[in-house]
C-alpha cells in the first residue's frame, strides 16, 4: 500500500494543507501499526503510541507519503479493488507453473525466451506496480523496465508469454488513471 | 464447526505444502539459471500465502481480539514478502543479464 502513494513530487511547492494532509496519512499508518503489533490498550501504551506515532510523522512526513493529496484517494480505493483480481491472476498462474514443474516431459513443454514490448505508462510508480505485478505472475519475470515504459520480460513458455502485456497492463494503468 | 474450520485449515495448510514442493522440485529440474527463478521466486510465495492462510483459520478458532491481531500480524508477513520477493527476483535477474549469461532456449537443445 505504501508503494501506491510513494508518489515523486519533489518539484511542486507544498502548501500547508499538503504538509498536514501527508503527516496526517503517516501518523494514522504508524498508529495503526503500533496497535497491530503491541495489542494492548492501556491508556499509559496507547498515549505513548500516539505520542511516538506523531514524532515519527512530523519528522518523516515528507519521506513517505509525500505529495500525497486528496485526490489520490480514488488511486488508493483503486488499488484496493485490483489486489484481489491480482491475487486471483496469481494463483491461476502459480498451477499452471506447478504443472510445468511436474510434468514428465517438462523439458519440451517450457520454452524460455525474452520478450520486448513497450507499455505506454509514464509515471514511475505504475511502471513499478506492473513490474513487479509481472514478476509475481509466475511464467513471467521482469527483466529491465525503463521509465519510458519499454519492458524486458523473461517468459518461461509461449502462453504465459501471450498474456502480456494485454489485460494487466491496462489494470494498472486504469488503477493510476492513465490513458494509453 | 470445529470440523469445518480443521479441514479448512488443513486443506490449506497442504496446499502451502504443495508450492512448496513444487518450488523445490523446479529449482532442481528446470535448465538453467533463469528458469530455475521462476519457481524459486514465486511458487514460494504463493506457498507462504495458503500456510499462513491456514495458520490464520486455524488461529481464529476462538475469536478474539487478541486472535484478531495475531491473524493481522501473520498477514503483514504476507505483505511484506509479496513486496520483497518479485524484487530480489528481479535483482537476481538483472544481476545475471549484466553478467552477460545467456538465457536458455529450445533450439539450443536440438542441436
Amino acid at each position: 500500500m505504501n508503494e501506491n502513494r510513494d508518489e515523486k513530487n519533489t518539484g511542486t511547492v507544498t502548501t500547508a494543507g499538503a504538509t498536514f494532509f501527508s503527516f496526517f496519512v503517516t501518523f494514522i499508518f504508524m498508529f495503526a501499526t503500533w496497535i497491530i503489533l503491541s495489542g494492548k490498550f492501556d491508556p499509559l501504551l496507547l498515549g505513548l503510541g500516539i505520542f511516538s506515532s506523531a514524532l515519527v510523522a512530523w519528522f518523516f512526513h515528507d519521506l513517505l507519503f509525500a505529495g500525497v493529496s486528496m485526490k489520490q484517494t480514488g488511486v488508493f480505493v483503486r488499488f484496493c479493488r485490483y489486489m484481489p483480481w491480482l491475487v486471483m491472476e496469481i494463483i491461476k498462474a502459480n498451477f499452471h507453473l506447478l504443472y510445468l514443474v511436474f510434468h514428465p516431459r517438462m523439458l519440451q513443454l517450457i520454452n524460455p525466451h525474452i520478450i520486448q514490448f513497450q507499455t505506454g505508462l509514464k509515471s514511475d510508480i505504475a511502471i513499478t506496480t506492473l513490474a513487479n505485478a509481472i514478476t509475481l505472475t509466475p511464467g513471467t519475470v521482469t527483466i529491465t523496465a525503463t521509465s519510458e515504459g519499454r519492458f524486458r520480460v523473461h517468459a518461461i513458455d509461449r502462453p504465459s508469454a501471450e498474456s502480456l502485456p494485454g489485460a494487466m497492463r491496462d489494470r494498472v494503468a486504469h488503477v493510476y488513471g492513465e490513458k494509453i | 464447526m470445529h470440523i469445518l474450520i480443521n479441514i479448512a485449515a488443513i486443506f490449506f495448510l497442504v496446499m502451502g505444502l504443495v508450492f512448496f514442493l513444487g518450488g523445490a522440485v523446479g529449482i532442481i529440474r528446470m535448465p538453467d539459471f533463469y528458469s530455475r527463478l521462476h519457481p524459486a521466486g514465486k511458487l514460494d510465495t504463493l506457498g507462504i500465502f495458503a500456510m499462513v492462510t491456514g495458520l490464520v483459520i486455524y488461529n481464529l478458532h476462538h475469536f478474539s481480539l487478541e486472535t484478531l491481531l495475531l491473524s493481522i500480524k501473520m498477514f503483514l508477513i504476507v505483505f511484506f514478502v509479496f513486496l520483497a520477493s518479485p524484487t530480489a527476483t528481479h535483482s537476481i535477474v538483472d544481476a545475471g543479464m549484466r553478467a552477460g549469461l545467456r538465457p536458455w532456449t529450445q533450439k539450443k537443445k536440438k542441436e
